[in-house]
């Protein structure tokens, strides 16, 4: 009865050759469709000003990262700065610099009366010099926008040498993770049969592990380095990148064009290469996107703990953990980095969902 | 069932050799020792301390003194406490860890399942949008930001909680525990918020749901009955990498909260380089790692019946 | 009066690419046990249709733009869900085209066929499994009382599309929409499901919508039938009348492209080109532009059902105003 009945047929048009030959259109639509996503651009445009900061930034600041002031000791942002200035026959022989929290502090002020010292302060914020016995004080044209952390080091340019770490780190450790990653899930996927099987097992155990404590561990008995570093965190976080790339080279090795790579006799490394991982490309980039973050949360918490970065290099992450230690008496200094680093991280993020619902928009959540 | 979690048990005993023997090696090729690092001891003072804990034996041999100790759940001495066996640190510190760790899990479901739930449910409106924005904030404030931004609204200004540790716990109505279990259970509450979301949604678009609507059901019970067990598919897979992630998170709450768990020990131990104390944490971990991965597969395959054939 | 009354229902969906008109004017009716077919290409509109009617339309983007379904006095269309609650699934109910994912995989199928009783008659489980089992018995499932607490994974397709017939009258309604209930199933499988749909049709006197794009079932087993096109009512009528007398030049062209009805050595008769975007439909009559009896008017000329007989309708404006007398002519030349 429903043999003879089959179903209603209609013959499709061929695709006007004009739509054929769009081959970047994949990509053309991808860019549209981020776009039109305000969070993601916001995002991206977000991730290269902090980038720029960190890398040009220090070219402006007239301090240098590892510069200590001793009299500058934890000055809030934007504190005025006094200069004592110490003459001997007209010659200076010594300028220090002393913040306006402790300029009361001083011998000049100490020793005179309330009234006086209203007023010599008032001459002070005038811009006018003020003499007292040997010294001469002075406002100073020295300003740290976000203050100073203990040692008297600029927290400004504090934070664009840690940012170069971090973000540098980020980078470094996400591409070691996508060589790996790609490389496996590759392997894993166009291969298939019981060596995907281990393969993919092995990925499902290694999941469960808490990598924190290998990384620890390698940082504990090997010397640090941050060369190490990155190479350690980059050889953890490869997992998920496996996962996904093996699970769409296995869906493409079933489709005509590799099994007309195939036929035509190329080798099997010649097909995952150059067939097969270009075609994968656009979900390794929306990966990559969301590793970095990743990437830099665990250099951060290692950092954190004091087994990432070693002094006398910083990152954000060492940043935050001087902040927080003193978090009662300078709060500051654990706001700006702890705020830089989350705006880098939201920016990650927003940049990664949209690139994901740009170029695989059936994979997007809503 | 029994068989499932007796193979799974099996599958165990490899990933654990592979964990201690990896550890093991990694200990003692490493440079520097736990009497090398800062106080300048005598080379005498150094080898009775290695003949001591037995660390002069070729390798082998000491490798499987462990193994051997380890079989009887012995751990060994610590190099750090010299009164205390491995084992005793592990008792003393770990009950701390669990408590901020079953809190954090407590709090990081209690949050997100419902935040998730309600954004599926309420798609593309404020409902979904004000829980989804909170659960992104979460994500990008790491638990060593939170946790201090917590200690000084919760501790220094309200005074509710204290932040500087159990031992000089001031009476105060927040238990010591709250605050670092708080951080935690943000954090991870935020990636369930979004895992539930995911998985609703991709349940809700699903033939069967129609068919439910078909048949009458009211939208109240096609989400408890017929939509949430496939939706929280997802959370119960994180629920694996959470838990490792809790574990690190323990080094990072404990430190910033001044709390004497095993996490901390850890640290502690891997800055002295104290190896026995290291090995036995890791050792620990692995146990506790594996046997909740099986519980989660149990889980698992108590939601979903195609799991279970 | 008939039992189900439609009249003028149009819906569509809103895209990004513009408004889709899926269902465009459509009114129909069906009286208390008879079996109404609604055929058409996929994107006609048939499964809209039927699933406007039930309150399954996705909303947004879906959006129901006018018109009236009415059952016993009730305008489903209008009514409160908790009034469509009451009705879906009692009164009326649906079976789907893939009956490996229309079951709910994590329930148990004696969860699921309960359900209706549950909910709408409040039964208790005990009582509800009774006669849950007895449903899968009148289904043909064998070894019932065990096989109810099987999980979906647990039975083939075929098995599943029982159970979902079982689930569907278990409440005794008075109608059964069935939409493309076969389509997903083996062919040998498919005769199967159909003689289970109609002894149960008969058995409870179930009026049934059936759904498909399959002219020999619809021949087997409808009274009457509409041919849906582009969103729209081409033609309706009696079974007989519509392979007897066809009044619609898409239904005749349709009738022409069974191949079993063809020449063995001729080439297969197909319908050239492809229905129209529904968001962009062309004036005047949407299958005008493939019509091999298209007269220049046609895409000018606002279409409208029409009865020409007593119960046999064509949309057809050459028909209608008297220009082609006849189409069955084209079917016996090829």
């Amino acid at each position: 009865m429903t043999a003879d009945a089959p179903e209603i047929t209609s013959v499709a048009i061929p695709p006007s050759l004009d739509e054929a030959q769009k081959g970047t259109s994949l990509w053309k639509d991808a860019w549209r469709r981020l776009r039109r996503n305000k969070l993601a651009i916001i995002g991206l445009i977000n991730f290269v000003l902090i980038t720029l900061f960190c890398l040009i930034g220090p070219y402006f600041v007239p301090y240098q990262s590892g510069e200590q002031a001793r009299s500058l000791q934890s000055c809030r942002p934007m504190e005025p700065i006094y200069a004592r200035i110490q003459e001997r026959k007209g010659k200076i022989v010594r300028t220090d610099f002393i913040p306006e929290s402790k300029i009361l502090d001083e011998n000049a002020f100490i020793t005179v009366s309330k009234e006086q010292r209203d007023a010599g302060l008032a001459q002070l914020k005038r811009g006018e010099p003020l003499k007292a016995g040997r010294y001469t004080y002075q406002i100073s044209a020295r300003k740290h926008l976000l203050g100073t952390d203990a040692l008297g080091r600029d927290l400004l340019v504090r934070m664009m040498h840690g940012g170069r770490i971090s973000i540098g780190v980020g980078l470094a450790a996400t591409a070691v993770s996508i060589l790996i990653g790609v490389v496996y899930g590759a392997v894993s996927g166009y291969l298939g049969g019981n060596l995907d099987i281990v393969m993919m097992r092995i990925v499902d155990i290694l999941y469960t592990i808490p990598f924190t404590i290998f990384v620890i561990l390698l940082m504990v008995f090997l010397p640090p380095s941050i060369f190490l570093l990155f190479m350690a965190i980059g050889a953890v976080e490869w997992l998920t990148m496996a996962r996904i790339v093996r699970g769409e080279i296995s869906a493409l090795k079933h489709r005509e064009f590799v099994e007309a790579a195939v036929s035509l006799g190329l080798g099997r490394l010649h097909i995952i290469f150059r067939h097969l991982i270009p075609n994968v490309l656009g979900s390794v980039i929306v990966y990559s996107t969301l590793t970095v973050p990743q990437v830099m949360l665990l250099e951060a918490v290692l950092s954190f703990l004091g087994l990432g970065v070693q002094p006398p290099m910083s990152s954000w992450g060492v940043l935050i953990d001087d902040g927080a230690k003193t978090i009662e008496t300078t709060p500051w200094l654990l706001l700006f980095p702890a705020a830089i680093f989350s705006l880098t991280l939201f920016s990650l993020n927003f940049l990664g969902d949209g690139l994901r619902d740009a170029l695989d928009p059936k994979s997007s959540k809503d | 069932m029994l068989k499932f979690i007796f193979h799974r048990l099996l599958q165990l005993v490899p990933v654990l050799v592979v964990v201690i023997t990896v550890t093991f090696l990694m200990a003692k090729k490493a440079p520097g020792g736990p009497f090398s690092a800062e106080r300048k001891a005598s080379p005498q003072v150094i080898e009775r301390q290695n003949a001591y804990y037995g660390y002069d034996k070729p390798l082998p041999v000491q490798y499987f003194r462990y193994l051997a100790n380890l079989a009887k759940g012995q751990l060994g001495p610590s190099t750090t406490y010299p009164t205390e066996t491995v084992n005793q640190v592990i008792a003393r510190s770990f009950p701390v860890s669990l408590q901020v760790g079953t809190l954090a899990m407590a709090i990081a479901l209690a949050f997100g399942v419902p935040a998730g739930v309600l954004a599926a449910v309420r798609k593309n409106t404020l409902l979904d949008y004000l829980p989804m924005s909170f659960a992104m904030s979460g994500i990008c404030l790491p638990t060593f930001v939170m946790g201090p931004v917590l200690a000084i609204i919760f501790g220094l200004w309200l005074h509710w909680g204290n932040v500087a540790g159990i031992d000089q716990a001031e009476n105060t109505w927040l238990p010591p525990i709250f605050l670092p279990a708080l951080t935690l259970g943000l954090f991870y509450g935020a990636y369930v918020a979004r895992l539930t979301r995911g998985g609703m949604l991709e349940v809700l678009t699903q033939d069967f749901i129609r068919t439910a609507q078909a048949k009458g059901v009211n939208s109240l019970r096609i989400i408890l009955k017929h939509t949430l067990k496939g939706g929280l598919m997802p959370v119960v897979s994180f629920l694996g990498p959470a838990f490792a992630g809790l574990i690190s998170g323990s080094f990072v709450v404990e430190k910033v909260f001044n709390l004497p768990g095993l996490g901390k020990e850890f640290i502690k131990a891997a800055f002295n380089r104290d190896y026995s104390l290291i090995l036995g944490t890791v050792v620990f971990y692995a146990v506790l790692i594996v046997v909740f991965n099986l519980l989660v597969d149990v889980i698992h395959a108590l939601l979903d019946p195609r799991i279970r054939h | 009066m008939p039992l189900l009354e439609v009249e003028n229902l149009r819906t569509s969906f809103h895209t990004r690419g513009g408004v889709v008109k899926a269902v465009n004017d459509v009114s129909f009716s069906l009286e208390a046990g008879e079996t109404l077919g609604i055929v058409g290409e996929s994107g006609s509109g048939k499964s809209v249709t039927c699933y406007s009617i039930m309150g399954l339309i996705p909303m947004p983007p879906g959006k129901i733009e006018g018109g009236t379904a009415r059952f016993n006095g009730i305008d489903l269309l209008k009514c409160s869900v908790r009034e469509l609650n009451r009705i879906r699934g009692k009164r009326i109910s649906m079976i789907f085209q893939d009956p490996m994912t229309s079951l709910n995989p994590y329930l148990r199928i004696s969860e699921q066929i309960m359900e209706p009783l549950l909910i709408h008659e409040k039964l208790t489980r005990a009582q509800a499994l009774k006669r849950a089992i007895i449903a899968l018995e009148e289904v043909g499932i064998q070894d019932a009382d065990r096989r109810v607490h099987f999980y979906p994974h647990e039975f083939s397709g075929g098995m599943r599309q029982r159970v979902m017939i079982a689930m569907a009258l278990i409440g005794h309604p008075e109608i059964l929409i069935a939409d493309e209930p076969t389509t997903a199933l083996d062919v040998t499988v498919q005769a199967q499901i159909l003689d289970l749909i109609r002894k149960r049709q008969r058995d409870l006197g179930t009026a049934v919508i059936f759904i498909t794009h399959d002219l020999g079932v619809v021949a087997a087993f409808c009274d009457r039938v509409n041919v849906m096109y582009a969103g729209r009512i081409a033609e309706s009528a009696k079974t007989t009348d519509i392979f007897a007398e066809p009044l619609h030049p898409y239904n005749a062209a349709l009738q022409r492209s069974i191949p079993a009805l063809q020449s063995k050595d001729a080439e297969l008769f197909t319908i050239a080109g492809l229905p129209p975007d529904l968001a962009r439909l062309p004036k005047g009559c949407s299958f005008a532009p493939r019509c091999n009896r298209a007269a220049p008017e046609c895409s000018v000329r606002e279409t409208k059902l029409q009865e020409m007989k007593p119960g046999h309708a064509t949309s057809c404006t050459r028909i209608q105003l008297g220009e082609i007398a006849s189409l069955k002519s084209s079917v016996c030349k090829s």
